[in-house]
């Protein structure tokens, strides 16, 4: 029974085995999608900074504000920045050929951007932009080399003058007794409007925001997945005295 | 109600059938934990025909549209997200039952004579489980559905002689795309499906024509008695009905978990650059077939040498078809004259475990990018694995086996 047991753990390996994640040091983001006032920034953050030119194409303004709380006269006003009825879809106004011909790269639909690249990825390049003058706009990107998209909030976020330090764990040098890594950038290029513990603040905001919009029923799954799984202990608990009932007499 | 029943029975001989198949079937009362998952593969079916089919009312089967029609059943179908994480999570479930079954019968020897055909059945089934498995993967449409589909069909044109001109027939074009989608879309959704249900029908009719194992491997007809129904046998219905109830429970807990909880296992049931459109320009980094394909990719990869003039491509392709060709006539390699791996001699007891050992490996190797020393691995994991079978009409007449008891046995 014993070598059947192993055998039945070495079977269930490649199942029970969670993937470690990508390569290459990350920040840690954690979304709290019951942070109703999060996702909400966030929403506002995406529609102010990134839809001028991606889109998000499978999801619908309606749904979007109906999930996060928001009124619908309130996001049509503040959110709708082009002709797009309500119930539509959240495509932009930018013409995929120009948006070429002016990055290099037709600028990604991010509906399912989350999926695709993690919360800790998103959230560690949102914050990753340095200055590198080799590069045809000035700016790189600690997590995405050669990155074809301009550092869109650097009035708010500033621009670090070297590669920020992302990933990397605060520690005292124990010569000097100074903090190494205690912030995401020692040095900036250019000073934002917001402190930067208010920008990561605020990048926490559009990630978090960014992984409702990925899958917007995880907002509901694990909470009707509590149900399902108390129906199911209830069955369970039918089935096995029915099942002894009936195998009382079986020896 | 007995009077309707009367009436059909006069036409139709279901309360026959119901005494043939269910009451009047007499299973062995030893049954373990491993003979549930027959029954939870038929669990498994019934929810993949059932969401399948809501499944297909919501989806659009061209290039253009399929990955949105999935995104759309993702959040304007009502509940459509749970449909389709209990179409994806089933067809991962599907296969981790499946292969459970499948050592189940490998361990009791439940593929000897006389049940050498629910054998020949259960790998056709498997075989046409692997065929829909795949074809369903390519449906949503998106970067690995594509480039999976691209490397596997490609396997094909490594045929000498006929191979391009076989790939190009399968794929409906020079490449994978919407002729491709349409007509796998077809066979996902009609044609594999109606083989797949007659098939089970086959083995199920075959299985209860001789009668099921246990394991002990004792052939409980023998001892039977004034009625001549077997002393160590009890009707499957009702006592095996409620007892199946229970591992369903539990079952339905752990997929309810995977569904409500991690819908995506961390990357194995739902991949994660399957979240992009399938893109021809733009090859992903690492091309990694779903868990349940990787030990037979892991094989493919393993053989990196031409022979004979051959490529090593086609030796793969011919390695991958030979793991599985060889399970059809496992009934014919095992020697033994006992049945379960009870009863059987270390030998035995060796072959089987290095062959999961090995099968595991595979599994595990063929998630990762290769290096030299995982591809080492890989050849011992087919060495491990085919050796498995072609030794073991010497393995199992050569060791010496314990005496089988004359009644069945209960722990």
């Amino acid at each position: 029974m014993k070598q059947i047991l192993t055998a039945l753990i070495l079977v269930l390996v490649p199942v029970l085995a969670v993937a470690a994640g990508g390569g290459g040091q990350l920040d840690n983001m954690e979304p709290d999608l019951s942070d109703k006032a999060s996702l909400q920034r966030g929403a506002k953050i995406f529609t102010n900074n990134c839809m001028g030119c991606h889109s998000a194409q499978y999801a619908r303004y309606k749904g979007v504000a109906e999930d996060i709380g928001i009124p619908q006269e309130l996001y049509e006003e503040n959110l709708i920045f082009t002709s797009s009825r309500f119930a539509q879809k959240m495509k932009n106004a930018m013409p995929g050929e120009q948006a070429e011909q002016w990055f290099g790269v037709a600028p990604p639909d991010l509906t399912l951007t989350a999926r695709v690249n993690g919360p800790d990825w998103l959230y560690s390049y949102l914050r990753g932009f340095y200055k590198d003058e080799s590069r045809p706009l000035g700016v790189n990107n600690v997590v995405f080399d050669n990155v074809g998209m301009p550092h869109v909030m650097v009035n708010k976020g500033g621009l670090c003058a070297e590669e920020p330090h992302i990933g990397a764990e605060p520690t005292v040098d124990p010569a000097t007794g100074e903090t190494v890594n205690g912030g995401v950038c020692d040095d900036w290029a250019i000073e934002g409007s917001m402190e930067p513990e208010e920008f990561d603040r605020a990048m926490y905001d559009l990630t978090n925001f960014l992984v409702y919009l990925g899958e917007p029923a995880l907002m509901d799954r694990k909470r009707i997945g509590v149900y399902v799984l108390i129906f199911i202990g209830i069955f369970f608990i039918f089935a096995y005295l029915l099942n002894r009932e009936y195998w009382k007499d079986i020896h | 109600m007995s009077g309707l029943i009367k009436w059909i029975d006069d036409r139709l001989p279901i309360v026959d059938a119901f005494e043939k198949h269910m009451s009047k079937y007499y299973a062995p009362k030893n049954f373990n934990v491993w003979y549930v998952f027959g029954v939870l593969s038929f669990v498994v079916l019934a929810n993949q025909l059932l969401t399948g089919i809501w499944l297909t009312m919501m989806y659009t089967p061209t290039a253009e549209g399929a990955f949105a029609s999935v995104e759309y059943i993702m959040r304007d179908v009502n509940y459509g997200w749970l449909l389709r994480y209990m179409h994806s999570t089933g067809a991962s479930m599907f296969f981790l039952v499946v292969y459970l079954h499948m050592f189940r019968a490998l361990m009791y020897g439940s593929y000897q004579k006389p049940r050498e055909l629910i054998w020949i059945f259960g790998m056709a089934i498997y075989l046409l489980l692997m065929a829909e498995a795949f074809m369903g993967y390519v449906l949503p449409w998106g970067q690995m559905s594509y480039w999976g589909a691209q490397v596997i069909i490609n396997l094909f044109s490594a045929i000498p002689g006929i191979g391009e001109d076989l790939a190009i027939w399968i794929r409906g074009d020079y490449l994978i795309s919407g002729a491709t989608l349409n007509r796998f879309f077809a066979l996902h959704v009609v044609a594999l499906p109606l083989v797949l249900v007659g098939l089970v029908i086959l083995h199920i009719l075959a299985l209860h024509e001789v009668g099921s194992n246990n394991p002990d491997g004792v052939d409980i007809k023998k001892n039977k008695d004034q009625n001549g129904i077997p002393k160590d046998g009890i009707p499957f219905h009702p006592y095996y009905t409620v007892h199946d109830l229970v591992p369903i429970a539990v079952f339905l807990a752990v997929f309810a978990t995977i569904v409500f909880f991690f819908p995506e296992m961390g990357g194995y049931f739902l991949e994660k650059p399957n979240f992009q459109q399938a893109d021809p320009l733009q090859t992903p980094d690492h091309i990694a077939p779903v868990w349940y394909f990787t030990p037979f990719y892991a094989m493919l990869r393993a053989v990196t040498f031409n022979l004979l003039g051959l490529s090593s491509q086609f030796w793969g392709v011919v390695v991958m078809g030979a793991a599985v060709a060889i399970l059809f006539v496992l009934p014919w390699l095992d020697r033994s004259p006992v049945r379960s791996i009870r009863y059987k001699g270390m030998l035995s007891r060796i072959a089987l475990t290095v062959f999961v050992v090995s099968f595991v490996m595979l599994g595990y190797l063929g998630t990762v990018p290769t290096t030299d020393i995982k591809t080492l691995l890989a050849q011992l994991g087919t060495l491990g694995y085919f050796g498995f079978f072609i030794l073991m009409p010497f393995y199992t007449r050569m060791e010496s086996t314990k005496p089988v008891p004359e009644r069945v046995t209960t722990k």
